[in-house]
């Protein structure tokens, strides 16, 4: 396939840094190829022996649900663990707008290349080529699969799939369930999941939470976790574990993800020696509920797709009192449209999210404590009539009201931005394998497909390719090759792992402080939403270098857990969690201030644009920094993997 | 706001619960219910008292993990809203709130306000699927879908899962949980091959785990929160009377 697409600026050319830690196994030859001649060259596990191999998936979303049902098909015995309930709950449930696959159903001049083309440009330069070339590629065969499961995507009266533009993107290739996709790919997704279950292929243990990753020989051979009903501490050995535990936006406390939401199993294959990537690159979505109060607990999202109708203004003067309707024409500031003309309204998310927080600075926000934008539906309701606009949103105008008491269709929606995906995670090489053979990373988990930021309705694209097709596929060629000795629970490495996850959840129930584990979390999200949020400086950065230790140890010695660790105790769960958080923490500022450049959602105030854009430098940072745990996130050590952009040339972004 | 609530509490799957009665102080109106307990539990364990446990997760409305008996109505009825999704402006200054768990022998307590959802996950197992071997996929738009027939399928799609239906029927019915899967899949073609068998399954396996038989009563839909409509459960009741006649085969 061949492009016309240009680079806008001068070729550079990276540093190159070479560190046999992170080679991430790129198969040779043209990109169009790669991934085709790799699953040739892939070596093949016979079906009958299939059986005999143990695969592990903890994650039943969109990544872990796919991947398990697609190996259970295949004949693996596969065991999957959730921390729900049921399956069904993982957090892709939530997600609302749409899933891109570059089907071309619209004639409109898209192809496989140019989604891998808008997707590293999205991703700011910071993805590697190879891996997300194959994900456009397979963005094809996803829809294909969710269309044959019975996931019910809108139609248009021809009867043939509707598609629909989404931030960032000129071309109509996304597929959508009215303001659930993600529950109508998840529910595909769990249904096939149920259909294996059923039949005997996977042990399914929801109400599970993995605590820790067994590594034996070098290699990961199971984990450790912990039932959340009774309490009991087991070990699960396999041949092969996928952790597609979805992302760890809930580092601030507040974030659109579920309450849930942790960052604890790939943060404890870290300290196993697994590489943590890229932990300062968060999204910051621009379109949820501003915060109501400090009871806030979490924030709502509205789907990005309202700012296809939906026009995004502040008032021209700061600290405008007057009502929007009150406010004339020519005395608001539809700063998007005026900063970004040919992108307007539907510009990326990190620069409409630092756009927001720019007018809200000068003061010209609106609403409570003035940290608000208004996205306003007038002209669309004018145009479309009221029926149209209620048909495309309606269940998201019913979601503003509920929460806000406000009717979006009398008056505009408050919007703010809010943490929403983690692009960071843990590394991962071509295969999807981290650092630790036989640990393999797929979904919001890994780092590897979406740069320094990622596109609206690319994560459920990425959570299904990992999922149904890239996974089954490395995995089996892991397996294949053998040399996995027979192991049992009485290894001493099993023992161990046991044992420390045993007295880390007692230690929690023995400090008997006075501080909850909630305030203990929310004071991390300030720091973190101040500090590393989205805006950062080396200056803020040391500070919260300095602030969370300090936290670390008062958490350690102040916390107050109640009830027991024999049974259900959820104060228990969640300090766990914390725990984890409050080191992330420290990696993931850190990480924003190893990387002096600005880069997507990674926005450093040294680094910008005399228009305030932010400023790449390829001359020093294009490189993915992978971080090696030694003891303490203050002295984890970085592996540099350099990019390589061999098809589409480094260039500076531009939305203008 | 102040508020009193008498929530069930309940150890364990095998201890007897009761109701315990809490003030709740500040309660502001622009909280959810979920925010109003948190606000209650951080409460509880400033006195060292053990907080009350509810499932939870997506706070969104969307992942079913919620779900409470409020004041004796399934989610606190609220037309088309989650527990998660209710907020305190909806009750007063004073009020006094009864928050039990579903009631169900299909779903036992776990403790406090949680139960064991699992027997829908196993009506699921019995046959809400449609055998699509990942890989063995025609081209999406191979089959156009008539408009209707998509978006009445998309209708049955949006069940949360979250049991309130259960809940609020009398006779612990699930009987419009399980008709809106049999529905959305049973109105699209690819689910034609194995509509007989599915209802079949399903509606067997309902039975097994002991949810009551449907009486037509209504209260489940009133209860749903995704306003999942009775005329699913008119269509489960013709697929199941077409499946029994034609003993589960596809051939007519
Ligand atoms: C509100 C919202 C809207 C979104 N909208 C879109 C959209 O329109 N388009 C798009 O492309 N993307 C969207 N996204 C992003 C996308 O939904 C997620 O990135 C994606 O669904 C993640 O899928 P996953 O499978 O990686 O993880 P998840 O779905 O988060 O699944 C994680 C799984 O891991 C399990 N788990 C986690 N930790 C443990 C543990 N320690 N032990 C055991 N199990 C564990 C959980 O139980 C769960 O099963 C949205 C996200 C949000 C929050
Ligand atoms: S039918 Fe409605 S009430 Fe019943 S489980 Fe589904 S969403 Fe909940
Ligand atoms: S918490 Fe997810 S529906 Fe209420």
């Amino acid at each position: 396939m061949t492009t016309e697409i240009k680079p806008q600026v001068d070729v550079r050319l990276p540093v190159e840094y070479t560190d046999a830690r992170v080679n991430a196994n790129i198969p040779a030859g043209p990109i169009e190829q790669k991934w085709s001649k790799h699953k040739f060259e892939m070596k093949l596990v016979n079906p009958s022996n299939r059986r005999k191999y143990t695969v592990i998936v903890v994650g039943t979303g969109l990544a872990g649900g796919a991947a398990a049902a697609t190996m259970a098909e295949m004949g693996y015995s596969v065991k999957a663990f959730c921390y729900q309930d049921s399956a069904r709950r993982a957090h892709s449930i939530a997600a609302q707008g749409g899933i891109n696959g570059a089907k071309n159903y619209r004639n409109d001049g898209d192809s496989v290349y140019r989604l891998f083309y808008d997707t590293i440009k999205g991703g700011d330069f910071r993805a590697r080529e190879a891996n997300v070339y194959r994900l456009a590629e397979l963005s094809v065969n996803i829809i294909d699969q969710c269309v044959a499961q019975g996931v019910p995507f809108a139609r248009e009266y021809s009867g043939y799939l509707d598609n629909r533009s989404f931030g960032g993107a000129q071309v109509s290739r996304t597929f959508y369930a009215r303001g659930q996709t993600g529950q109508q790919l998840m529910l595909g997704a769990y249904q096939a999941l149920s259909r294996q279950v059923a039949a005997g292929n996977v042990d399914l243990n929801e109400r599970t939470e993995m605590l820790d990753v067994i590594v034996i020989d070098g290699r990961a051979r199971g984990i450790v976790t912990r039932d959340m009903v009774t309490g009991k501490i087991e070990s699960h050995l396999a041949d092969a574990v996928v952790l597609a535990t979805g992302g760890y936006s809930n580092v601030f406390y507040l974030s659109t993800n579920a309450k849930g939401c942790n960052v604890t199993a790939t943060w404890r294959a870290h300290k196993r020696g697994a590489f943590f990537a890229n932990p300062c690159y968060t999204q910051i979505h621009p379109t949820c509920i501003p915060v109501s109060g400090d009871h806030q607990s979490k924030l709502t999202l509205m789907s990005e797709s309202l700012r296809n109708d939906g026009r995004v203004w502040v008032p021209l003067k700061a600290g405008d009192p007057r009502s929007p309707d009150k406010i004339p024409e020519d005395e608001r500031d539809y700063y998007l449209e005026r900063r970004y003309p040919s992108y307007g309204n539907l510009a990326p998310r990190d620069i409409s999210s630092r756009a927001a927080k720019i007018v809200c600075d000068e003061g010209r926000g609106v609403g409570p404590g003035g940290l608000g934008v208004y996205l306003d539906f007038t002209a669309a309701i004018k145009r479309l009539g009221e029926s149209t606009v209620r048909e495309r949103y309606g269940n998201l105008f019913d979601m503003y009201e509920r929460i806000t008491g406000e009717n979006p269709y009398k008056g505009p929606m408050r919007i703010y931005p809010a943490v929403h995906y983690t692009m960071g995670g843990l590394w991962v090489d071509y295969n999807l394998m981290s650092t630790i053979p036989g640990l393999f990373v797929g979904g919001e988990a890994n780092f590897s497909d979406h740069g320094a930021n990622r596109l609206g309705a690319s994560a459920l694209m990425q959570g299904l390719a990992d999922g149904y097709f890239v996974l089954p596929a490395t995995i089996s060629n892991y397996l294949a090759q053998g040399g996995l000795e027979k192991v049992d629970t009485t290894h001493s490495a099993v023992q161990e792992a046991v044992q420390s996850v045993t007295a880390l959840t007692q230690k929690f129930l023995d400090i008997k402080g006075t501080r909850t584990v909630d305030s203990f979390h929310r004071e991390l999200g300030k720091i973190m939403w101040e500090y590393c949020g989205m805006s950062r400086t080396d200056e803020g950065l040391r500070y919260a270098l300095q602030r969370i230790p300090e936290l670390r140890q008062q958490f350690w010695t102040d916390l107050r857990v109640l009830g027991s660790g024999d049974d259900l105790n959820q104060e228990l769960e969640k300090a766990g969690r914390v725990a984890d958080f409050i080191e992330l923490g420290e990696l993931m500022c850190l990480d924003a201030l190893e990387r002096a450049e600005s880069c997507g959602g990674h926005f450093r105030e040294e680094s910008q644009t005399p228009d305030g854009e932010a400023l790449r430098n390829d001359d020093d940072y294009c490189y993915v920094a992978a971080w090696e745990h030694t003891g303490e996130p203050s002295k984890a050590v970085l592996h540099r993997e350099t990019l390589h952009f061999e098809n589409i040339h480094l260039a500076q972004r531009s939305y203008k | 706001m102040k508020i009193t609530v008498n929530v069930w509490r309940q150890k364990n799957a095998s201890s007897k619960g009761r109701l315990e009665k809490y003030q709740v102080d500040h309660v502001s109106p622009d909280m959810s219910f979920l925010e109003m307990l948190d606000t209650l539990n951080q409460q509880l364990m400033a006195k060292g008292e053990v907080p009350i446990a509810f499932d939870h997760d997506c706070r969104e409305g969307i992942c079913g993990s919620c779900g409470v008996v409020i004041n004796g109505l399934a989610h606190g009825g609220q037309l088309a809203t989650t527990t998660c999704q209710l907020h305190m402006r909806k009750f007063k200054d004073g009020d006094n709130i009864t928050v039990e768990p579903w009631r169900a022998n299909a779903f036992p307590v776990i403790k406090d306000l949680m139960v064991d959802r699992g027997s829908f996950d196993r009506i699921i197992q019995a046959g809400g699927f449609i055998s699509a071997h990942t890989g063995s996929a025609p081209d999406a738009n191979g089959t156009p879908i008539p408009k209707e027939n998509a978006d009445l399928a998309f209708e049955g799609a949006q069940c949360i899962g979250c049991g309130a239906c259960v809940a609020a029927c009398p006779n612990a019915s699930a009987m419009l949980f399980t008709s809106a899967k049999v529905g959305h899949l049973g109105l699209l073609p690819q689910g034609q091959p194995e509509r007989q068998q599915r209802v079949l399954k399903m509606v067997a396996q309902m039975d097994t785990e002991g949810f009551g038989g449907c009486t037509n009563i209504g209260e489940c839909t009133a209860a749903c929160p995704k306003e999942i409509g009775l005329h699913f459960i008119s269509r489960l009741n013709r697929d199941l009377l077409g499946a029994t006649l034609r003993g589960g085969s596809t051939v007519d």
